[in-house]
């Protein structure tokens, strides 16, 4: 019996997909879990701005077969941790410490039983408020990354770091299970993936921190993130976004013991050319959560900066504690900052909060600064590393804290010039 | 030291409003001057136009310091040139911190200047003994610049950075504004102490009380975007006890 042809609203993805199949024997094993996800991400096809998520963010079209271009270097260079360095979008053994990983926690490798990594896929794809064609364009085309379990009280002496390498536009995928009262920090870093994963579960008292540095970008990447949070768990993640054609980071959360705390944070660094966009999903459901949204842009020329920001809280999800907050200095009058806050709430005890600002920078701080002697461009890198601090200090650790801070620096020293 | 003559200035965005009308004026070096009068003399006005603030429109007459063409600078040129205005309201920065925005001051006027910049423990011990005379505690070095500062700790934090700063001349901005007399009598302290042979001061203010701890050389009173008149400390004294109605009538 002959399938029956239907046309491919992305066909070059569909023959993408086909080529993956043939090329990976070893995807023959998850084949169907990834034929289900590539008809989800097909049956939506590419967002347009008509979606209601990507209003603001045009995407045009996208290649499958598109070289990503990097600049500078890793700001996670000197951070000790266990590295894991994907190459083209399969892990490079000889730079990576999998071998000390597997051996400090539980790392899928194929040759134990591994069933708990479904746990994480179930959470995420459980989390159907929204379609996000780009999580199922990753589930659907991945080529390696990372499922671990840190088992129950671990707490991980080193951060794992993530490193992603190549030109290939490759589609990597991280599932973690923090175990109750685990702890683990993730860094990711890195141009060579045109897509990222992490599906994670932060169990009773774990609690899971997770940073992004996304400043060597040229091209295109879209990272997803779900994080399902139980009893008073802790789920943190900040990115820093700087100067990419299009950066689309969206992280879905959702408190669902009580007690459960989640924290996402950004900075974003946007010059010529670049559109980065933050999207974020918190959803309360259970007694007395907490989610913080502290989002900073700084747009120069023509960058443009977009956050969608969302709580909602689930009836029953009561003494809820929800904050947001986006703002953006704007360098130059020709950037722009779209902000997209949204409250629904289903339940009558919460405290929930939102607030966005869009502006030039404080001219009366400036001239304050200049009156004493400092030039205009030190004058504004002062008040733009003042700005962007709320969201750095977010960040648990104070070292990481200063990587995030180099950058920033860095960014306004490259302006300067 | 500084010299000021027939200067006219509007505002940018309203051409019409024409607030110094012929501005003469001349600071010696170690000497003090007030500028005393009524509101809306333009007293503030001469302050930011001297230190090149936006929104002012210099439409004739000239500034200079020690010769130097005081209209052509930018803001931190100006500075770098020895010009240091206290701010009548000073600024609030969140997330910048004091001990660095001083530093970064003093370093960058001496960059303009060709000097080399002072180390990381000479700053600190420069700034620790000059906030020590001046009852500003560690704690508040430490704070973002003047964010939580009481009324009176913004001014001392103003003098702080003068005397780190060490200009050549120095305007005072309605410092006493805001201040019970303690903490007046603590800033004119700071004030005069750093007083000095090479060093000039515009003292503007509205009220004759901060000069009694500021002791003026010249006293000015300016009204209708001019000085009207000029005299010694006695003039302060009448403007104190007689008010600006006597001096003014002659301008109606």
């Amino acid at each position: 019996m002959e399938a029956p042809v239907i046309e491919s609203k992305v066909p070059a993805w569909r023959a993408a997909f086909t080529r993956f199949l043939a090329e990976h024997p070893a995807a023959q094993f998850g084949a169907q879990s990834r034929r289900d996800a590539f008809e989800r991400f097909e049956a939506h096809g590419l967002p347009t701005r008509r979606h209601e998520y990507w209003r603001y963010t045009p995407l045009r079209a996208l290649d499958p077969d598109q070289a990503l271009a990097s600049k500078g270097g890793d700001p996670f260079a000197a951070v000790d941790g266990y590295r894991l360095v994907f190459v083209d979008g399969v892990m490079d053994a000889s730079r990576s410490d999998h071998l000390a990983l597997g051996a400090a926690i539980d790392v899928a490798d194929g040759s134990k039983d591994c069933s708990w990594v479904d746990i994480v896929a179930e959470d995420a794809r459980a989390h159907t408020a929204v379609e996000r064609p780009f999580a199922e364009l990753n589930r659907a085309l991945c080529s390696h990354g990372l499922a671990a379990r840190i088992p129950a009280g671990v707490k991980l002496d080193k951060p794992i770091l993530l490193r992603y390498e190549g030109a290939q536009p490759a589609h990597l995928r991280v599932g973690l299970l923090v175990e109750d009262g685990a702890e683990v920090t993730v860094l990711e870093s890195g141009a060579g993936a045109l897509t990222m994963l992490i599906e994670a579960r932060v169990g009773s008292g774990a609690s899971l921190h997770h940073l992004r540095a996304q400043t060597e970008l040229v091209d295109r990447q879209f990272a997803s993130l779900f994080a399902r949070v139980l009893e008073g768990g802790h789920f943190a993640s900040f990115t820093l976004a700087a100067d990419a054609a299009l950066i689309r980071n969206e992280t879905m959360l959702d408190l669902t013991g009580d007690e459960a705390r989640g924290h996402v944070a950004g900075g974003v660094l946007g010059r010529a050319g670049s559109v980065i966009d933050n999207t974020v999903f918190v959803t309360h459901a259970a007694l007395k959560g907490e989610s913080r949204q502290v989002f900073k842009n700084v747009l120069d020329e023509d960058g443009r900066g977009v956050f969608q920001g969302k709580i909602l809280v689930r009836k029953g999800a009561q003494k809820t504690d929800g904050y947001q907050i986006s703002q953006s200095i704007l360098l130059d009058e020709r950037a722009e900052f779209d902000a997209k806050p949204e409250l629904e709430i289903y339940a009558d005890d919460v405290a929930c909060s939102h607030g966005s600002t869009s502006g030039a920078i404080d001219e009366t701080a400036l001239f304050y600064l200049r009156s004493r002697g400092v030039d205009r461009r030190t004058a504004e890198s002062l008040l733009v590393a003042a700005f962007i601090e709320e969201a750095i200090a977010e960040i648990a650790d104070e070292d990481l804290q200063e990587v995030m801070r180099g950058e920033v620096a860095r960014w306004m020293t490259e302006r300067a010039g | 030291m500084l010299t000021i003559k027939n200067l006219h200035c509007q505002l940018e965005d309203e051409p019409e409003t024409r607030i110094l009308k012929g501005l003469d004026l001349t600071v010696e070096a170690g000497k003090v001057h007030a500028i005393m009068g009524p509101n809306g003399s333009g007293k503030s006005t001469l302050s930011y136009v001297l230190s090149g603030r936006d929104g002012y429109e210099v439409t004739d007459g000239s500034a200079t310091l020690q010769g130097a063409d005081l209209l052509e600078m930018e803001p931190e040129e100006r500075a770098a040139a020895g010009l240091f205005l206290a701010f009548q309201y000073p600024v609030e920065i969140p997330g910048v911190g004091n001990m660095t925005f001083l530093r970064e001051a003093l370093n960058s006027q001496r960059k303009a200047r060709g000097e080399e910049p002072v180390s990381a423990g000479d700053f600190l011990k420069l700034v620790r003994e000059k906030a020590k005379t001046l009852d500003i505690s560690p704690e508040m070095l430490k704070r973002a610049v003047n964010v939580g500062f009481s009324g009176g700790e913004k001014k001392r934090n103003e003098i702080l950075q003068m005397a780190v700063l060490e200009p050549k001349l120095c305007i005072l901005d309605e410092t006493d504004s805001g201040l019970d007399v303690d903490a007046m009598k603590l800033v004119a302290e700071g004030v005069n102490a750093l007083r000095s042979p090479d060093r000039g001061f515009l003292v503007i203010t509205h009220y004759q009380r901060l000069l009694d701890h500021i002791q003026p050389d010249v006293v000015h009173i300016m009204a209708q975007g001019r000085i009207i008149q000029t005299g010694g400390p006695e003039l302060a004294l009448k403007v104190e006890n007689e008010g600006y109605a006597d001096l003014l009538k002659d301008l109606a």
